[in-house]
């Protein structure tokens, strides 16, 4: 390596580096900011969503930007997990609505993808074009007939309304798909030549080797539905069934402070999973991408 | 008898939750009612188009897919050429890129109000430049703001979608290149983006499914009803929802299907067409 290119090298870390820090901004704010004390935070934000009158005066009215905290203080987490009973328990909402669903969705999905992947029938392609299909479109699209379906199955204001779609969800079937396709068919008939069943090959063969399009999935399948607002707010009218995701919208508007404080706890165990399972996430989500 | 083993669990689930009600959904389009309904043609579908409200919705969100999509992919391959090589920091790089991808909506949106309120810090130093106050979420700046949210929220998913797709590109294509006396540029356009196509048809599928996305954030940030230029299909559909409109929900959603699958299968065929053309 010559000095020109180590040098344009160092010049791109450092520009990479710049806008690294303008990507995790937004997240470091929330966490600087669920430490600050109720009156700093109202001190510094109290402007938001209030129209100044700047002909009295109000010209310079702005709100301030606080990067650092006047001093640490957890009374906001206090706050949220011991004074309010309401966010833990709409904490275990979220829980109990998205852990089924990704378990759920992971295994119907990898069946349902071994199947599109390595088997042969009839209309295969053109049923996966389908599948395809309904995993492009907004929620919205079908909200009618969905609402009638969940009513005729009288799931109408249960987890399961919500449960139940997320589990049979296209999105598992086609990146369980894309994945498995990388499998070599050498390997699969190799099984077969010495006498394995389909469902032998699918649990020692293609399972094991397809453990990074799992995790990926699985990752993507927890973020998409930690997050999901449309679904409950049809769904699950009832205020105590709700996920923390409509909560966290209601406590942002009313009590700003403690609102930093759930929103990092909110967001904590996406981003320890994320880390945890970085590798197996990118490789997942590369192997998806690319032909083999 | 082995594949409806494997794919009966999911197709009963799938039918049972997407396809019947789409098939619903289809026909209710059709007629003056929820389920039961009298038979009308294609009423709904000019009602539809008669009104006004469908008309921005739809406007407004072929335009966020048109600036936005581009726009991602655009910066995601940027990103991904100048990050594919031995670089100081890479990996923390990449982690930083892709952490936003994680991170719940609900959990940054004051961050954004923050920044974008009329009181906000972007207008402070608009303010400190001697410049005039906007009112970032009540003009047509909201659909630039909607914009660089969803490039936060996916330029590290698009970039590592690309990243594979440039490594899967054989080294040995650029040294040839570059003994013919290629320059650097043509070989970015002979080599790099002609192999990156396959990679380039998944990435623009998955960054159209998550502009539908940016719902979340909008919704979040301004409500029911926002700003003009930030009224999309899915608010629209929402709304008529609640206003009990069976009949023009179910016509819009029909016409927005219509799009998709012929966008898709546009893009899948153009997709086979290059595969043949390469090989």
């Amino acid at each position: 390596m010559n000095n020109y290119q180590r040098l344009s090298g160092l010049a791109l870390s450092v520009t990479f580096s710049v806008f690294a820090a303008v990507m995790l901004f937004p997240i470091g704010l929330t966490l600087v900011s669920s430490m600050m004390s109720e009156a700093e935070i109202s001190q510094n934000y109290d402007l938001i969503g209030k129209m100044v009158d700047t002909a009295n005066g109000g010209k310079d009215a702005f709100l301030n930007l606080k990067l650092l905290p006047d001093w640490l203080t957890f009374e906001q987490y206090a706050q949220v997990l011991i004074l309010s009973p309401k966010f833990l328990s709409m904490f275990w909402n979220s829980a109990g609505l998205v852990l089924p669903i990704v378990i759920g969705q992971t295994l119907v999905g990898s069946l349902a993808a071994y199947a599109f992947a390595k088997l042969r029938f009839p209309g295969r392609d053109k049923l996966f074009f389908v599948y395809l299909m309904t995993m492009l479109m907004p929620f919205q699209v079908t909200l009618v007939p969905n609402y009638l379906v969940i009513d005729m199955l009288g799931l109408m204001n249960r987890s399961s309304a919500i449960v139940l779609p997320g589990i049979f969800g296209a999105f598992g079937v086609f990146m369980m798909r894309q994945f498995m396709a990388h499998i070599p068919y050498a390997l699969t008939e190799a099984a077969k030549i010495d006498g394995a069943g389909q469902f032998t090959i699918f649990m020692r063969v293609i399972l094991p080797l397809a453990k990074p399009g799992l995790a990926a999935l699985a990752v993507l399948l927890f973020v998409d539905y930690w997050n999901m607002i449309e679904q409950p707010l049809i769904f699950l009218q009832d205020a105590v069934k709700q996920p923390l995701s409509l909560y966290l919208a209601q406590i942002n508007q009313s009590a700003r402070g403690v609102g930093f404080a759930a929103s990092t706890l909110y967001m904590t165990p996406m981003v320890l999973l994320f880390l945890y399972a970085e590798s197996y996430f990118v490789e997942g989500i590369q192997h998806s991408g690319i032909k083999g | 008898m082995a594949v409806w083993l494997f794919l009966g669990p999911s197709l009963i689930g799938f039918s049972l939750f997407y396809l019947i009600p789409f098939v619903l959904g289809f026909y209710e389009s059709f007629t003056d009612g929820a389920l039961g309904g009298r038979f009308v043609g294609i009423n709904n579908y000019t009602d539809l188009l008669h009104s006004a409200s469908f008309r921005k919705a739809a406007g407004n969100t072929m335009l966020f897919t048109a600036i936005g999509v581009p726009l991602l992919i655009g910066l995601s391959l940027t990103l991904a050429v100048l990050l594919n090589r031995p670089l100081f920091l890479r990996s923390w790089l990449r982690t930083s890129f892709m952490l936003p991808l994680v991170v719940p909506v609900a959990s940054v949106v004051t961050v954004w109000q923050i920044f974008f309120d009329w009181n906000g810090t972007l207008n402070a130093w608009l303010n400190e430049l001697g410049l005039a106050r906007v009112d970032w979420m009540q003009s047509n700046w909201s659909m630039t703001i909607v914009v660089v949210m969803y490039i936060w929220k996916n330029i590290g998913y698009d970039m590592i979608l690309l990243l594979a797709g440039l490594q899967s590109i054989p080294k040995d294509y650029y040294e040839t290149a570059s003994l013919e006396g290629a320059g650097r540029f043509h070989q970015f356009r002979h080599i790099t983006l002609v192999y990156l196509t396959p990679t380039m048809f998944f990435v623009l599928l998955i960054s159209i499914i998550n502009s539908f996305k940016v719902f979340r954030e909008t919704y979040l940030l301004a409500g029911d009803y926002p700003y003009d230029r930030l009224y999309m299909l899915q608010h629209y559909m929402n709304n008529m929802f609640f206003e009990l409109d069976v009949q023009k929900l179910t016509a819009a959603a029909t016409l927005m299907v219509v799009c998709i699958v012929v966008m898709t299968s546009g893009l899948l065929r153009a997709e086979r067409k290059f595969r043949e053309y390469t090989e």
